[in-house]
């Protein structure tokens, strides 16, 4: 009697542990979620380990490392509100000039292109999101800021320059040149993902459309709609890139810690600062600075991406309803 | 057979190679713009002794957070430890750090005016001011008194600097500090500052990029980058009040014309020096090393360095573009070379 209870036990035991009776399964499913638990604890270690390297930064600022825009190295006051401001006004502009583009050539490439264009023109957009950022730097020292200071700067003061935007002196370099750079870098990143979001929407409700009697570019809005969540998560990696973007950025940006109206002027993003003080910071203080520099960064692309979900997650609900 | 003959060659060569690993090995880190020098220093001195140097270039900060830990046996930097850090590397280490001079290097003021062929002359205060964007134009009175010969333009002057931290600022802003009270209150001096004006670019490089494609820019480099690159400079005004080309010379004659009220340390800025033929903007870089070394093995072999860096290593510096110690630089460096102790004894 008692032999089989404890029997039963062991089986109930076993069951809790291998609920598929299948020890290879069980093995792959306790180290896949390994695995899934080590990216949660990386973000979690990662944010930690930047918040105790700030720690000095933190007690001594506090908030004023928001709102203060003085950043002083030698009396050793930090103050990262222009730096905050160059990061997400850069990105955001790009992200404004690159979204039509980005869709339209998706929308291209998914819907009208010939197979035989499409493929070698899919090729080149990936491999454009594949170049390394110091060459896209490289290729604004030499040619796009020159273009611009030669040409663009001067046209937009002419034409626009009532407004505070477009004012002062055409020297190239600035906030100009450096949206212009991160728009040609989110570019094939947004272009490429939103053709595959475009491509996997199911061929029947292009059909569907067709044969309801709407044209080609009817079928193709009803898809884009389909789309939607899709192309916002696309843009959202797009920001990504563009918000964490260091290389080329520093090279045509100016480096100034600067808020002004004007596209002209010199600015300055958070991952440059990083990179560019980071190796020469002596200080205790300086470096807690920079450290929190980074934790500020990821807490906005960690509030961006959660944005980002909760836009797709309200959006798919309405469209249930609908 | 064969394969006891092949088997036996491998032994060899792999005991023959383990005896290369037992070689020692001395690991250092620090400032970047040494590394040149250093890295021929040390493949000429492993050739010649077969001790082994590695040395990465990671920045002047990183060298001294590094000595600071304890985890090289030497450090680099261009900017010499304060005294806070010093006391703090010698709570941790249980061990003073030395500074000791190694080359000189010298930071020129490049810039770009097309219709001004010869060579322009700044002083201090006028380059300051320049910085500082109280002269903004190039035909300012300032810069006119010191060209007299010049037809300078009615250009406006557009600042570009480092925007990585660099010892090239530090030198750089020390010396303007040094010669402007106002830039001195305002600004300060370090490898990165709060700029009043001015587009900032990344090395060297970024600089030279800026400075070549703005028309009526001024900015500063490395004298190595702008001979290197033939980039030109302008001569400045020194504390004699003579007008000074930078060159190897000139350079050496800055540490030359300050060594006489040096401090024993040898932790000091030489910019704006005395001396009728003084370079003003120029510095020493340092090696970081350990008073007292508990490897004996090591303290010896770097201290039987540091004194052929002294003297042989000296002749490299020009042909790598950095200017070698003067003699009474050198003699002091020995004299401090000689207080390193191997394990609290004296290193014959």
């Amino acid at each position: 009697m008692s032999q089989s209870v404890s029997k039963k036990e062991k089986n109930n035991f076993l069951k809790r542990f291998f609920p598929s009776n299948n020890f290879g399964d069980f093995i792959f499913e306790r180290l896949t979620w390994l695995f899934a638990l080590s990216v949660f604890l990386l973000v979690i270690l990662m944010g930690y380990e930047m918040y105790e390297g700030s720690k000095i930064s933190i007690q001594k600022f506090g908030l004023d490392f928001l709102v203060n825009s003085e950043w002083d190295p030698v009396q050793e006051i930090y103050g990262a509100l222009p730096i905050i401001y160059g990061t997400i006004v850069s990105s955001l502009l790009a992200l404004i000039i690159a979204l039509p583009f980005s869709i339209g050539v998706a929308v291209y490439l998914a819907e009208v292109a010939p197979p035989w264009l499409e493929k070698p023109l899919s090729f080149l957009v990936e491999l454009l999101a594949g170049i390394p950022s110091v060459i896209y730097g490289l290729w604004g020292i030499f040619v796009l800021v020159p273009w611009i200071r030669t040409d663009v700067e001067p046209y937009l003061s002419d034409k626009l320059g009532f407004l505070p935007f477009f004012r002062g002196a055409p020297y190239g370099f600035g906030l100009l040149a450096a949206v212009l750079i991160l728009t040609i870098m989110v570019l094939p990143i947004i272009t490429s993902i939103t053709r595959d979001v475009l491509k996997s929407v199911p061929r029947s409700q292009r059909e569907a459309a067709l044969a309801l009697g709407a044209t080609k570019w009817q079928s193709t809005i009803i898809v884009l709609k389909d789309a939607k969540s899709g192309i916002l998560g696309a843009t959202m990696l797009g920001f990504g890139r563009a918000i964490g973007e260091t290389m080329a950025v520093t090279m045509v940006i100016g480096n100034r810690a600067l808020i002004s109206p004007s596209l002209f002027d010199p600015s300055y993003t958070m991952a440059s600062v990083i990179a560019n003080e980071f190796t020469e910071a002596t200080s205790e203080m300086y470096l807690s600075a920079l450290i929190q520099l980074a934790l500020v960064l990821f807490v906005i692309t960690i509030f961006v991406n959660a944005l980002a979900r909760l836009l797709v997650w309200s959006m798919d609900r309405k469209w249930k309803t609908v | 057979m064969k394969l006891r003959t092949i088997i036996s060659v491998i032994f060899l060569a792999l005991s023959l190679s383990s005896i290369a690993n037992a070689q020692l090995q001395l690991n250092g880190a620090g400032a970047t713009f040494p590394a040149v020098i250093y890295s021929k220093w040390f493949d000429e001195y492993k050739n010649m002794t077969g001790v082994q140097f590695n040395y990465q270039a990671i920045g002047s900060g990183g060298g001294i957070k590094q000595v600071t830990e304890g985890t090289v046996d030497f450090g680099a930097t261009d900017g010499p430890m304060t005294d806070k850090q010093l006391a703090e590397a010698r709570s941790k280490q249980g061990t003073d750090v030395l500074h000791i001079p190694t080359v000189m290097g010298a930071v020129v003021v490049s810039y770009n005016l097309s219709g001004v062929s010869s060579k322009l002359n700044l002083d201090g205060e006028t380059l300051a001011n320049i910085f500082l964007g109280k002269v903004t134009k190039w035909n300012d009175g300032a810069i006119a008194k010191l060209n007299p010969k010049v037809s300078l333009p009615n250009q406006a002057i557009v600042v570009s600097h480092r925007s990585d931290g660099s010892g090239t600022t530090f030198i750089f802003t020390d010396y303007l500090a040094k010669v402007s009270k106002d830039w001195e209150s305002k600004v300060g001096k370090g490898t990165s500052v709060n700029w009043p004006v001015g587009l900032g670019g990344k090395g060297n490089d970024g600089v030279a990029g800026l400075i070549k494609q703005t028309e009526g820019s001024i900015g500063y480099v490395e004298l190595a980058y702008a001979v290197k690159n033939k980039i030109a400079y302008a001569n400045m005004k020194n504390k004699a009040g003579n007008i000074v080309e930078a060159t190897f010379g000139s350079v050496s004659a800055a540490a030359e014309g300050a060594s006489k009220n040096m401090p024993s340390d040898l932790r000091v800025s030489i910019t704006n020096a005395d001396g009728k033929n003084s370079y003003p903007i120029s510095g020493f870089t340092w090696l970081l090393v350990y008073q007292n070394i508990k490897d004996e093995a090591k303290a010896n072999s770097l201290v039987k360095f540091l004194k052929w860096a002294m003297s042989k290593g000296q002749s490299f510096a020009t042909d790598l573009y950095y200017a070698p110690l003067p003699k009474a630089v050198v003699k002091m460096c020995e004299k401090n070379i000689a207080t390193i102790t191997a394990n609290g004894k004296k290193i014959k």
